[in-house]
């Protein structure tokens, strides 16, 4: 499943970019253009000059070898440039969906109990508002009102330009605090904040309303019923019956939004000048700079079928325990 | 500035005395709008690259002195050209010092190895390093380097000589280009006996003012001032490119004290700029021009009078209003007038549309005649917006019976077919990259750029004979002159239009002292200081 | 164009069998969100209908002595441009009245295409099964796999920037979802007995296929369709906002938010309202297909 996956994703990402037309090497060149003979020599020198097959099954050789070619504008592997952005695409990921964890999962919770209520009515109201977000214009408004207009939260970056931080690990926030800097660690916190709501908007309404209806319907379960007719106190069934079942749906939703978080980085890490993967991509696209392009779709895509895969694995190991339960 | 646990009190003392002073060091932060390719000048083409290598680590023969294309004495201390122009012989800077870095402390000054080993690295394809990185060494295989540099020769440690296989006139002002800055070839072999040569292009090591400190890709660059430099130290201690690719955003950055200095602002943010008392906005005519060019091997475009009357026909005036949006100014002449030799004495053909129609009338087209625009996918200085551009051009035309059709290619496709020709007209610029009139008119107007930069695909033997001429006549005088004669050529026979030459505009917060704008669009930070 | 689309709809979940339309608007009304962005999709279509006639000026007409004039209420403001004006002088309110159709227009191809293409092979790879069907479903889990507008970009950049290349981009990485959606129906429906009973009455494939079975696949789509409507305005508002969906001068909402950008200090209101615009239409898309799903779907109901 996984192998003929990946296999498919990388036919996918290759074909996808042999067929943007623009030649990389009059790129190159710019205005001044370029005389035949190096124009063939460059295109040489990039292994442009040979059959599509050829590429394709020296870019998998490549891919087995870990060598996803080098980055045509900065002449680095793109995989060793993945890495060194990476960590800061996953840092804001994680931010945001702690956010989107942390209010959504007891906003859902108690939207689902309290059913029909004022504060249900609400949640739903603003988790759906959020769900409809555009967030590439949420971020410029959070950017208008907080950075500019009050002054609250940096503009951007991922901290201010005024600490000298080592990446010994790429994580800001670790960094920051291993250097000894004063208030370097509070600079990169207030960093993360906007970027962290935005990028977390749409996960937080998606974990919102699928909390919610999961409760819903765990709370029409018999064995609630039964433990509420023990004469449980009503906290201990909401809680403990209820929600540890409630949530291994909400777990999965969870982690497909991995996928919804790494397109929603593309946006999140443009207007925030992040220096992130997603904003690499985007900048490559732009640049023609094929090896990173396709490198960085397929590791995307890679990371994105595994954590499907883990996902799957998990709800192998919850769901015997929830027919047990039943 | 990390510092490791238990240290004698001693140490402790003097780390804070240091943590102190480093409080007071001042810290210059620049908002720069993309990420270095890399950091070896040599092997890249774009100005955000040269900002953050040649123009902060490296020096070079000869400098441009700052906010000019003047030619100053850099690495090299003068230099004689010998009487055919052939040979140009250099005496290098004593006492030259390199930068120390974690992995390299220099154990001798700047000399001609150096020299040797920055030029030769480009021009001998069995040179060690010349295909580390790449080994595509765009610009000096661009301005024909490989063929007009002969030799290099090292006569003693402070004597280098280059011989050249023809005169050129423009060469001195070519060793004052970004892809000419000297490395260190101790470092370099260092690099290569430990087997990390792609660190001497990642974290290279340079005679410039400021000291590559660290890189963090699409983020920050930072760097702390030279301390030996030969210059004298820089007044800021510290320089820190924050990496901002939106304007909007640089100038949030800039409005909330995070940077000094930001590039490229919104045209539409300018008059804001201009009120605000923390900032002052600096401006410059740049060194740049953008032109529509004629098919002349076309019909009709080969006929002069058609030219000529489709060059009246167009109200520049309202291009300049309209896609420029006041940074820019009319072009007449196919150089700016940033560059000497520019002839002001030329007479632009203005807006006429009747005679421009009567023109048409006498050439044979009472009726005008069907053509295309190309209009550029992208934005440059020179142009900030060809579509618009192209229809303004269009209308105008029509005005005088000349029905044109847009076209338009992604932007690789575009400067490959405009190179072939396949266009009737064409939108386009240039910007200059070292100052001499050589630079834009044989490059851009020459009969050897027919089929690669010449998009007018224009030949004129009198214009030709003019400038090749200009190239190798060493007196600067004489050459000043025929290029004033070219340009009345070029404007007669108008195988452009001119349109426009941009004019930059440069933000700094009020605290920023004595910040210079580069003529050739570049971000120069020695000299600079902070109050 | 964008009215058919709506009473397509209406019509279609008239059709889904097991409800008559009252008893389906029962449902729906129930649902007080879900009725106001009805009526919100009816105001828009409407507005997009008659946009010519409504809006005070033409979108394109460029006003040169009127450039940002900020909205009639604020200082400076007329009411000559209500809602102020853009960077070159456009009337703000006639754009948006402009882009309401656009916006929709691309909902709805959006919407066709895909739902066309993902119940053609959906159906034909549920009915069908074997090597094709796992051949489709291959390709749909890959492109399952890459973040929808990644791949949106990459086909955008292959064939070029423009609305109608944006449109199609979006049609494509929607693709899965219809396609998964319909098989599962079309699998589930497949072995019922009034399916068997059609096929020993000597109904061809074809018959089976598209007037047996998909009639009773219909209900998740239309949810689906109507939720897709949504996306697609999003997604198109995204792409245009990277410079890869509509190119200016067209008033489409996210394009109008990406030329705008560079006066987001200067002029709020050419930021703000394509923004509100873009979100009360996704907003109202949101509410009615949740409101659909509820009225359609039997799980819920009591």
């Amino acid at each position: 499943m996984v192998v003929p996956a990946f296999i498919g994703v990388t036919l996918l990402t290759f074909s996808l970019i042999h067929l943007i037309p623009g030649d990389p090497v009059m790129l190159m060149a710019g205005e001044r253009g370029i005389d035949p003979q190096r124009h063939a020599r460059l295109k040489a020198q990039l292994g442009l000059d040979q059959p599509l097959t050829v590429q394709y099954a020296k870019y998998v050789k490549g891919i087995f070898h870990g060598d996803l070619g080098k980055s045509i504008v900065t002449k680095k592997p793109v995989f060793a440039e993945f890495m060194t952005l990476f960590p800061a695409t996953v840092e804001l990921s994680l931010f945001a969906m702690f956010f989107a964890v942390v209010l959504g999962l007891p906003a859902g919770v108690i939207a689902g109990v309290k059913r029909g209520s004022v504060f249900d009515h609400t949640v739903m109201g603003v988790s759906l508002t959020g769900y409809s977000m555009p967030i590439f214009w949420w971020g410029l408004l959070l950017i208008l009102f907080f950075s500019v207009n009050l002054g609250w939260t940096p503009v951007s970056g991922r901290i201010s330009a005024l600490y000298w931080i080592d990446a010994d690990t790429g994580f800001m926030l670790i960094d920051a605090l291993r250097s000894d800097e004063k208030g370097a660690f509070i600079s990169a916190l207030s960093h993360l904040i906007l970027p962290s709501i935005v990028l977390g908007t749409i996960p937080l309404a998606v974990i919102a309303r699928m909390t919610r209806s999961s409760m819903l319907e765990v709370l029409q379960e018999d064995y609630v019923r039964t433990a509420r007719a023990k004469g449980l106190a009503p906290w201990r069934v909401t809680l403990i019956h209820a929600l540890r079942n409630a949530l291994i749906p909400v777990i999965t939703i969870i982690g497909l939004q991995t996928g919804v978080l790494l397109a929603g980085a593309i946006l999140t890490e443009t207007i925030f000048a992040w220096p992130g993967v997603g904003k690499w991509i985007v900048e490559s696209i732009r640049r023609r700079d094929y090896p990173s392009v396709q490198g960085g779709i397929l590791l995307i895509a890679s990371l994105i079928i595994l954590v499907n895969m883990l996902v799957d694995i998990m709800y192998g190991i919850i769901n015997p325990r929830i027919r047990h339960n039943r | 500035m990390r510092y490791r646990k238990g240290f004698t009190a001693v140490f402790v003392a003097l780390a804070l005395l240091f943590a102190a002073s480093s409080a007071y060091a001042t810290t210059c932060v620049y908002c720069s709008e993309g990420s270095p390719e890399g950091f070896t000048p040599a092997l890249y083409t774009s100005g955000t690259t040269f900002d953050a290598s040649s123009r902060a680590i490296f020096d070079r023969l000869v400098l441009f002195e700052r906010g000019t294309t003047t030619i100053i004495p850099g690495l090299a201390e003068k230099w004689e050209v010998s009487d055919d122009g052939r040979t140009y012989t250099f005496s290098l800077r004593k006492g030259v010092k390199f930068h120390t870095k974690k992995n390299f402390t220099p154990s001798r000054d700047f000399n001609a190895e150096d020299v040797l080993w920055s030029f030769y690295r480009q021009l001998d394809p069995n040179h060690p390093y010349h295909k580390i990185s790449g080994g595509s060494y765009e610009y000096f295989t661009g301005m024909s380097m490989d063929k007009l540099i002969e030799r290099i020769e090292k006569k003693d440690d402070y004597t280098v000589v280059f011989h050249l296989t023809r005169p050129e006139a423009p060469f001195i002002a070519n060793m004052g280009m970004d892809f000419a800055s000297i490395h260190s070839a101790e470092y370099a072999d260092k690099m290569m006996q430990a087997g990390t040569p792609d660190l001497n292009d990642q974290d290279p090591v340079g005679t410039g003012p400021f000291v590559l400190v660290q890189y963090q890709k699409d983020s920050t660059i930072r760097y702390i001032a030279h301390p030996e430099y030969w210059g004298g130290k820089a007044a800021i201690d510290k320089l820190v490119f924050s990496i901002t690719p939106d304007a909007s955003v640089r100038y949030a950055k800039l409005k909330a004290g995070e940077c000094h200095v930001m590039p490229y602002p919104n045209p539409a943010d300018l008059a804001q700029m201009a009120t605000d008392k923390d900032i002052q906005l600096l401006e410059k005519e740049g060194l740049n021009v953008g032109y529509l060019g004629f098919n002349t091997e076309k019909k009709p475009f080969d006929n002069v009078d058609v030219r000529r009357a489709l060059s009246l026909a167009i109200n520049k005036q309202a291009i300049i209003d309209a896609v420029f949006q006041g940074a820019g100014k009319i072009a007449k002449n196919p150089i700016p007038p940033t560059i000497w030799s520019y002839n002001d004495a030329v007479k632009d053909y203005d807006y006429d549309p009747a005679a421009a129609k009567k023109m048409l009338v006498d050439a044979g087209f009472p009726n005008g005649f069907e053509t295309d625009i190309w209009a550029m996918p992208v934005q440059r200085p020179y142009n900030p917006n060809a579509r618009r551009m192209a229809e303004i051009i269009q209308a105008d035309w029509a005005k005088v019976g000349v029905k044109a059709q847009i076209v338009t290619y992604e932007w690789g496709e575009y400067l490959k077919r405009s190179k072939e020709g396949e266009h009737q007209t064409v939108l386009l610029g240039w910007t200059g990259d070292n100052g001499d009139p050589d630079n834009f008119l044989s490059v851009l107007l020459g009969c050897d750029a027919v089929g690669s930069a010449n998009r007018a695909r224009w030949c004129y033997q009198p214009f030709e004979d003019l400038i090749q001429k200009a190239k190798v006549t060493a007196d600067v005088a004489e050459r000043t002159r025929l290029y004033e004669e070219a340009q009345m050529v070029f404007k007669d026979q108008a195988p452009w239009v001119t349109i426009a030459h941009s004019v930059v505009f440069v933000p700094v917060r009020k605290e920023v002292k004595d910040f210079k704008i580069d003529p050739f669009g570049g971000f120069v930070f020695y000299g600079v200081d902070i109050q | 164009m964008s009215a058919t689309a709506i009473t397509d709809y209406s019509t279609q979940a008239a059709q889904a069998p097991p409800h008559p339309l009252i008893e389906f608007w029962q449902y729906f009304n129930e649902n007080k969100g879900a009725v106001v962005g009805f009526y919100f999709i009816l105001f828009i279509s409407l507005v997009a209908i008659f946009a010519d006639v409504i809006a005070p000026h033409s979108p394109f007409e460029q006003y040169r002595d009127a450039i940002l004039t900020p909205p009639a209420w604020q200082d400076g403001g007329t009411w000559t441009y209500p809602l102020g004006t853009d960077d070159v002088g456009r009337d703000m309110l006639s754009r948006l009245i402009h882009g309401a159709r656009l916006s929709l227009f691309v909902g709805v191809l959006v919407v066709t295409l895909s739902l066309a293409a993902g119940i053609l092979l959906g159906i034909t790879s549920g009915y069908i099964g074997g090597y094709f069907e796992t051949m489709v479903m291959r390709l749909m889990d890959i492109m399952l796999a890459l973040p929808s507008l990644l791949l949106a970009m990459a086909i955008v950049t292959i064939l070029g920037p423009s609305l109608q290349n944006a449109i199609l981009a979006i049609a494509i990485v929607v693709l899965p979802h219809y396609v998964r959606l319909t098989r599962a129906s079309a699998l589930t429906e497949k072995t019922k007995d009034y399916v068997t009973a059609s096929r020993v009455c000597g109904a061809g494939p074809f018959r089976l296929m598209f007037l047996v079975i998909l009639p009773n696949c219909m209900a998740p789509l239309i949810v689906q369709a109507t939720l897709g409507f949504s996306t697609a305005i999003l997604d198109a508002a995204a792409l245009g906002f990277l410079g890869m969906g509509a190119q200016p001068p067209i008033p489409e909402w996210g394009a109008m938010l990406a030329n705008a950008l560079q006066f987001v200090q200067r002029a709020w209101w050419v930021v703000t309202f394509p923004g509100l615009a873009i979100l009360f239409t996704v907003l109202a898309f949101n509410l009615a297909g949740d409101g659909l799903r509820d009225a359609l779907d039997p799980k819920l109901k009591r």
